[in-house]
């Protein structure tokens, strides 16, 4: 007979908590299993009550959603944990912000909203900002509007099934150019696609049209992700939850 | 300026490599003092990539020893792969440390540490990519002090003209004497320059400077003569040992990086030292006495360390530790305080004994029983008597079996092949007992998916053990044995498929085995594979047998041997060893009695238990055993996650 675990099975989740972090500076360079590895010892070190999965190896409740790819930061990196007990969602933030690494930094965290649907549904796009040392203003703005002349644009990606061309440019819902002398920006919002197009693929979608070619390598940093709406905005993916939590607390106090 | 950060001018370059986060530091516990504000700045490099570096509780120790002194820094470095090492040429970044990316070749030592022999051609890649120069003798006094430690630092030979000095046993104390040297040296405007400095530390016990110490050679291309070119350093240079553990509690607050790495847990360090007196064991029989943590000691660096780490697994360290005189009660008692906290507890590789079913068992009580790994080392009795590991065939197939039963459903089992005297009778003997325990196995706990997974790999003598004079058996014997054996297995599928066979095969084994009893001639080999592009040594995928084989074969040529002369050669009672001016404490004599004791069959028993049987290290060194029981108790403690 296999063993089972003795003892009661493990509490439920009582609580859903929605937390938004950044990954900034050298540790951008962390994939996004370093990050779960990461996030997993320091809910551990900052003592939050998870509920965990049944079973001989029981999982911590998590849930990420989106991750950013190796080599770009975020501002906007999204997860969900349950927990076994119920605690204030911006102690939990700043606990669990202090016992991460610096680089990791835990901004935001509300308690998700009974039937208001997953994070994941609230996410179909990313709104990002690609510095470009060595790339003159001018010069992007004239590769931007080369590749939104375009309908579709092929760009060479490796993928799982290995390297296979992809449209960089349908999934483009806007691109403009910033940034200073010497520094060009590229601000572009991208919409979920599969396999996913992103900021290194625009870029190489703009080296295609317009034979941009960056001396050093772009840095990205992922600046939002949510739902675009008609007037091309990315919506914050956690607003339902903090609307709906503040009509909660205001009806809770009317009686 | 010294001690800038290379991080600006690395950053580009890591956004074209492979797993870039081992290059950015910033581990939960690292730390990062001001250059400035201390006087001696150390380099601490484990040689080989930060997967297999960063966990290495030596490295862990002494960083945090060191910066625990307010006049002392100590930043981390790790060997740099390829793809990286190639653009840091192309574009002129230095090696630098992960913690605050500085240049190595800033630092006032660089510390490596040798666990195993295959990192030196990682050692002369660093020292490059550094910008230090390869050669001891052509550093001048603004080069780092390349300072060898680790278990194959007790033979620093083949790396005696790269290194500028070895440290021979523990460091935690050794690296503040040292420290303390080049902060003297330094306050004093650096007089004598560098060889002043090393001169000062050859004075320092357990510090080797191989330049006092000059190598001559016979006839008959062994060593003549090692003699010192100067009084004032020791003739015969000692190991150092750190007495009571529990002033030690060290690592602290070990590292946890954001990378994977090859132990994804934290350990502690439950003794130090093995008496067990296996024969084939270099790491057993340096590191004598047995020291024991207590249990208190260990209860409070397990508490301490995981909520330093969140780690889910703590590993109770040590070369046998289910040999600690309280383990029943350590994995009672900490079974005790994290049942139901989601924290993992294990024991490294253990002796086959059932007691240590019974110590699995606590400590896997809630937990998933899924492998438990045995290493009864040699296939037979007669070859365990040899090597001094004596088990009986059916004390091991009861001891296997009594595993399974208890809802094990994986064995390993650990062996070595090209022991001394050993013949293919001996090898195949693995094969009876891996049929004979899913036999007994499928039995006892009434299931078909059990599976015994048989590891083996070529046997590699090494200095300071009994089998320091042995033949080391060729790659083709090695390779012929495991061949036989995995025939041998594969007889009866019915078995034969419940039972994996994992090995390596005899050649890497052939090369470690020339940089571990090789002398400074060897040195030539080293150099000569490094700027043929050898890396990576202990990488099946950048380990290159036919560059070893060819660059021996011309760079040894000259001195009349050859790869063979010091690998499958027996050598004799009164050759001179190139190791024998370093003393592990370890009476020579000593030594050969118990290599012909190997050889007759003749067992010696471990001196926790029995008598002393002089093997010479506690006179030596003055130090004694210290084992318990203390008869103490883990203090209860309100623990993380419940």
């Amino acid at each position: 007979m296999a063993r089972q675990p003795e003892g009661p099975p493990p509490p439920p989740t009582v609580q859903k908590l929605r937390l938004r972090y950044a990954k900034r500076g050298p540790l951008r360079f962390a994939s996004h299993r370093d990050l779960a590895r990461a996030l997993e010892r320091a809910l551990r070190r900052a003592r939050v009550p998870m509920a965990f999965s049944a079973g001989f190896s029981p999982h911590p409740k998590i849930s990420y959603v989106g991750a950013a790819p190796t080599g770009a930061a975020s501002e906007a990196e999204y997860l969900e944990i349950g927990l076994a007990e119920r605690r204030d969602p911006e102690e939990v933030r700043a606990a669990l912000d202090a016992s991460l690494p610096t680089g990791v930094d835990v901004l935001e965290c509300v308690e998700a909203a009974e039937g208001g649907g997953s994070l994941a549904d609230r996410i179909d796009a990313a709104r990002w900002r690609v510095e470009m040392p060595g790339v003159e203003p001018a010069e992007l703005a004239a590769a931007v509007a080369a590749l939104l002349a375009r309908d579709e644009v092929l760009v060479a990606k490796r993928t799982k099934n290995g390297l296979r061309d992809v449209d960089a440019r349908g999934p483009v819902a806007s691109a403009s150019a910033g940034g200073e002398a010497g520094c060009a920006i590229l601000h572009v919002v991208v919409r979920q696609v599969t396999p996913a197009v992103r900021p290194d693929d625009v870029v190489a979608a703009l080296a295609a049209v317009a034979d941009l070619r960056p001396p050093s390598p772009p840095r990205a940093v992922r600046e939002a992700q949510g739902r675009l709406d008609d007037s091309g905005t990315v919506a914050d993916p956690l607003g339902p939850d903090r609307v709906t939590r503040t009509r909660c607390q205001g009806e809770h106090a009317a009686v | 300026m010294t001690g800038q950060s290379l991080y600006p001018r690395l950053e580009p370059l890591l956004a074209q490599v492979q797993k870039p986060i081992q290059y950015v530091g910033g581990e939960l516990n690292a730390q990062v003092k001001a250059w400035d504000d201390v006087a001696v700045h150390w380099a601490l490099m484990y040689p080989d990539a930060y997967e297999v570096g960063l966990p290495n509780q030596g490295l862990m120790i002494l960083y945090e020893v060191l910066n625990e002194r307010p006049d002392a820094l100590a930043e981390r470095t790790y060997a740099v792969w390829p793809d990286l090492a190639a653009l840091m040429r192309e574009h002129g970044v230095g090696q630098f440390t992960v913690d605050a990316h500085r240049a190595v070749r800033d630092f006032d030592l660089l510390g490596v540490s040798f666990a195993t022999e295959l990192g030196y051609t990682n050692l002369l890649e660093a020292l490059d990519l550094a910008g230090v120069p390869l050669h001891a003798v052509d550093r001048d006094e603004t080069h780092p002090v390349v300072v060898a430690g680790g278990h194959a630092a007790f033979n620093p030979e083949p790396v005696a003209d790269f290194v500028d000095c070895a440290v021979l046993g523990d460091g935690e104390q050794v690296v503040g004497d040292v420290t303390d040297v080049v902060a003297a040296w330094k306050e004093q405007g650096r007089p004598g320059g560098r060889e002043e400095l090393l001169t000062r530390l050859a004075r320092v016990d357990g510090v080797y400077v191989p330049r006092f110490y000059a190598v001559s050679y016979g006839p008959d291309g062994a060593i003549a003569a090692v003699t010192r070119t100067r009084d004032d350093v020791p003739a015969r240079v000692g190991k150092r040992t750190v007495m009571d553990l529990d002033e030690w509690p060290y690592p602290k607050t070990p590292l946890v990086p954001l990378a994977e790495s090859v132990h994804e847990r934290m350990s502690v360090e439950i003794f130090r030292g093995c008496t067990r007196g296996c024969r084939f064991c270099q790491a057993g029989m340096i590191t004598r006495p047995v020291r024991e943590r207590t249990i208190t000691g260990i209860g409070s660096m397990v508490d301490q360390g995981l909520r330093a780490t969140g780690y889910e697994e703590v590993g109770l360290l040590s070369l046998s530790s289910a040999d600690h005189s309280e383990i029943g009660q350590v994995a009672k008692e900490l079974a005790d305080r994290y049942e139901g906290t989601n924290t993992g507890l294990s024991l490294p590789s253990t002796r086959v004994d059932a007691f240590n079913v019974t110590l699995a068992n606590e400590l896997s009580r809630n937990g998933r029983r899924s492998g438990l790994t045995f290493a009864p080392e040699g296939g037979s009795e007669r070859i365990r008597r040899v090597i001094n590991k004596t088990v009986s065939k059916e004390d091991l197939v009861r001891t296997v079996t009594t595993a399974y039963a208890n809802g094990w459903q994986q064995v390993k089992l650990y062996f070595m092949c090209g022991l001394p005297t050993e013949t293919d009778e001996d090898v195949l003997e693995i094969a009876d007992l891996a049929v004979e325990v899913i036999r007994a196995g499928r039995e006892a706990s009434g299931r078909r998916d059990i599976r015994c997974t048989v590891s083996i790999g070529g046997f590699v003598p090494k200095p300071h053990t009994p089998f320091q004079w042995a033949a080391q058996a060729g790659a083709e014997t090695i390779d012929h044995r495991l061949r036989v054996l995995r025939q041998a297995i594969n007889a009866d599928r019915r078995i034969g498929r419940s039972i994996g066979l994992r090995y390596h095969d005899g050649k890497p084994g052939v090369v470690e085995g020339l940089l571990s009893r090789g002398d400074r001639r060897v040195g030539r080999v080293i150099e000569g594979v490094w700027r043929d592009g050898g890396r990576f040594d202990g990488w099946s995928e950048h380990f290159s047998y036919e560059r070893w084989a060819r660059v021996a074969a011309a760079e040894l040529a000259p001195y009349g041997v050859d790869l063979d002369w010091f690998t499958t050669r027996e050598r004799t009672q009164d050759e001179v060893l190139p190791w024998d001016h370093l003393d592990s404490g370890l009476d020579k004599e000593w030594l050969w009695d118990d290599w012909q004791d190997a050889l007759s069959e003749e067992e010696v028993a471990d001196c926790r238990w029995t008598p002393c049987y002089d093997c010479g290290v506690c006179p030596t060194n003055g130090t004694e055993i210290q084992i318990g029981p203390t008869g103490r108790s883990l203090i209860p403690l309100t623990v993380v996650g419940r």
